[in-house]
């Protein structure tokens, strides 16, 4: 099976973009009528909608905490959301990515602040194309935000992966099926913390490090639009002026 | 961020805390470790004859068996020219009475995750070597590994006890003629396991840095991440596996120290190793044989 040229000679990827270059995305907040927050984030072809219920009564009863808000998450992705159809079922991989999203929005949130209940994120890809857990936690983040819930700071993700031996910015799909190496990061850029870190692949300490390095800085330029993306929402309601 | 209540524990643990984190001041812990020593670490192997392979690992009181079956089966459409590599790990209701029965949970999902990562992602196992028809048939090897005692990280006893039992694993000969795979009596073969995968467990309280977290521990600290190396020198898988922030300013030191750590690992199970597996880039369970 021959290989697509990922790498140009001029050092362009495969869809043009330069290696630390994100891929053209879309934020919104607030898109879902019940939820008690929502959002909905693009990522080039990667399409997630987030929702927000709570903090409500915890349910079932016992499950509750008597000093902090339980916080539950399940990622899920359509049917339809990728080539082959997928079960629609939880998948093995969908449970963990599930994990890892929560424990990454918990490590923001001041779930001190409502004892005995208990607040739902879910997060519903639409369709994927690489990048979708770091995608689906910028998006559950905002709808977190949206829902009223206080946190330390808000957090957004992106994948940095080795293709073709060249380190990139946000693979698409195309590229996340020939690396060499996948390491999703999220991060709360106000406090210089990681919330999420993963890898899977083969990197140097070197490389791993300078990875990191390009994680942050599209972090920031994802979190620059958050924080537009909810000025936006706010100024709908009066509260915000432009 | 002391300005905020962040990530607040139960109070009982934020005694345990504070006084762990006054130990850790001095370079001690509570089980009277250094900051970044694990506890000692054994490696039985064979402990399952009717396995192909298979490893007992403990470290501290955490306990892991794990074990390696191998089979014909059909490649995945999209790997015609590549075995099976089949992980399973499972949180044993007898090692702790926080373990339940039923399905594997989302810890033991992940714990299996993470394993097969460190195996899968390192390259180690050729898998592209256990073809014997290609598109048709190939080795399947599974790795299962059941959590048997439970004192904090089974992360790393974990990818121990499954790379000693592909190491040590000998598993039926097959030889192909004319497109047919048959059985070659009495034969076994290693798997062609090139690189040991270890992992570590890093977790971190304040501003400390420490090394296998037992059970005592682990709810106290503010957050853990394991890590898992194919060879002395490159990454293979990474999850933050709990909740709370990592200061960017400790990622470094954390990645370090857990190389240290895998590197020592490494050595242990090398040596342990010494009579059954050598890191041999041209071994093949039969299907270089083909007539």
């Amino acid at each position: 099976m021959e290989k697509a040229l990922l790498i140009r000679e001029d050092g362009t990827r495969v869809d043009g973009r330069k290696p630390d270059e994100l891929r053209p995305f879309r934020m919104e907040v607030g898109v879902l009528e019940n939820a008690d927050g929502s959002a909905y984030i693009e990522m080039g072809k990667t399409k997630i909608y987030a929702a927000v219920y709570g903090p409500k009564e915890a349910h079932p009863r016992h499950i509750a905490q008597p000093h902090r808000a339980i916080l539950q998450c399940r990622y899920h992705m359509a049917t339809f959301s990728v080539s082959e159809r997928k079960a629609p079922g939880m998948t093995r991989r969908e449970h963990e990515l599930s994990k890892v999203i929560r424990e990454a929005l918990e490590s923001v949130l001041f779930l001190e602040e409502y004892p005995r209940s208990m607040i739902e994120v879910f997060v519903e890809v639409i369709q994927a194309d690489a990048g979708t857990r770091t995608a689906g936690l910028t998006a559950a983040s905002l709808a977190l935000a949206d829902a009223g819930i206080p946190m330390a700071d808000l957090v957004a993700g992106v994948a940095v992966g080795k293709v073709a031996g060249r380190l990139v910015l946000d693979l698409s799909e195309e590229e996340d099926k020939n690396c060499e190496a996948d390491l999703p990061v999220g991060m709360a850029p106000s406090i210089n913390s990681i919330v999420l870190l993963q890898l899977n692949g083969r990197l140097t300490r070197e490389e791993f490090s300078e990875a990191m390095r390009m994680a942050k800085k599209g972090i920031e330029v994802l979190y620059e639009a958050q924080k537009k993306a909810l000025q936006k929402r706010f100024a709908a309601y009066g509260e915000v002026t432009d | 961020m002391s300005v905020f209540r962040l990530g607040e524990k139960p109070y009982p643990t934020q005694i345990l805390q504070r006084k762990l984190y006054e130990l850790l001041l001095q370079g001690r812990r509570i089980d009277g470790r250094g900051l970044l020593q694990h506890r000692p670490v054994s490696v039985e192997l064979n402990v399952v004859e009717k396995a192909e392979g298979s490893a007992m690992v403990t470290l501290g009181k955490t306990r892991v068996v794990a074990g390696v079956k191998y089979d014909l089966g059909s490649p995945y459409p999209d790997t015609p020219d590549k075995g099976n590599l089949t992980v399973n790990a499972e949180l044993l209701p007898l090692a702790s009475r926080t373990f339940e029965p039923g399905p594997p949970d989302e810890n033991a999902i992940e714990l299996s995750r993470f394993v097969d990562r460190c195996i899968r992602e390192s390259q180690a196992l050729r898998l592209d070597q256990l073809v014997y028809v290609p598109g048709q048939k190939v080795g399947v090897v599974y790795v299962d590994v059941y959590v048997l005692d439970f004192d904090g990280d089974y992360f790393a006893p974990a990818v121990l006890a499954a790379t000693a039992a592909l190491a040590s694993a000998r598993v039926q000969r097959y030889e192909v003629q004319n497109g047919v795979v048959t059985k070659v009596a009495g034969e076994r073969v290693p798997l062609p396991l090139v690189k040991l995968p270890t992992a570590a467990m890093i977790g971190i309280l304040r501003d400390k840095v420490i090394v296998d977290p037992t059970a005592l521990e682990e709810p106290a600290l503010d957050a853990s991440i394991v890590i898992g190396w194919g060879t002395d020198d490159e990454l293979a898988a990474i999850q933050k596996d709990s909740p709370g922030l990592i200061p960017e300013s400790l990622l470094d030191e954390m990645i370090e120290v857990s190389r240290n750590v895998t590197v020592r690992l490494r050595r242990t199970l090398m040596d342990r190793l010494r009579d059954v597996w050598r890191p041999a880039e041209d071994v093949s369970v039969g299907s270089q044989s083909q007539a």
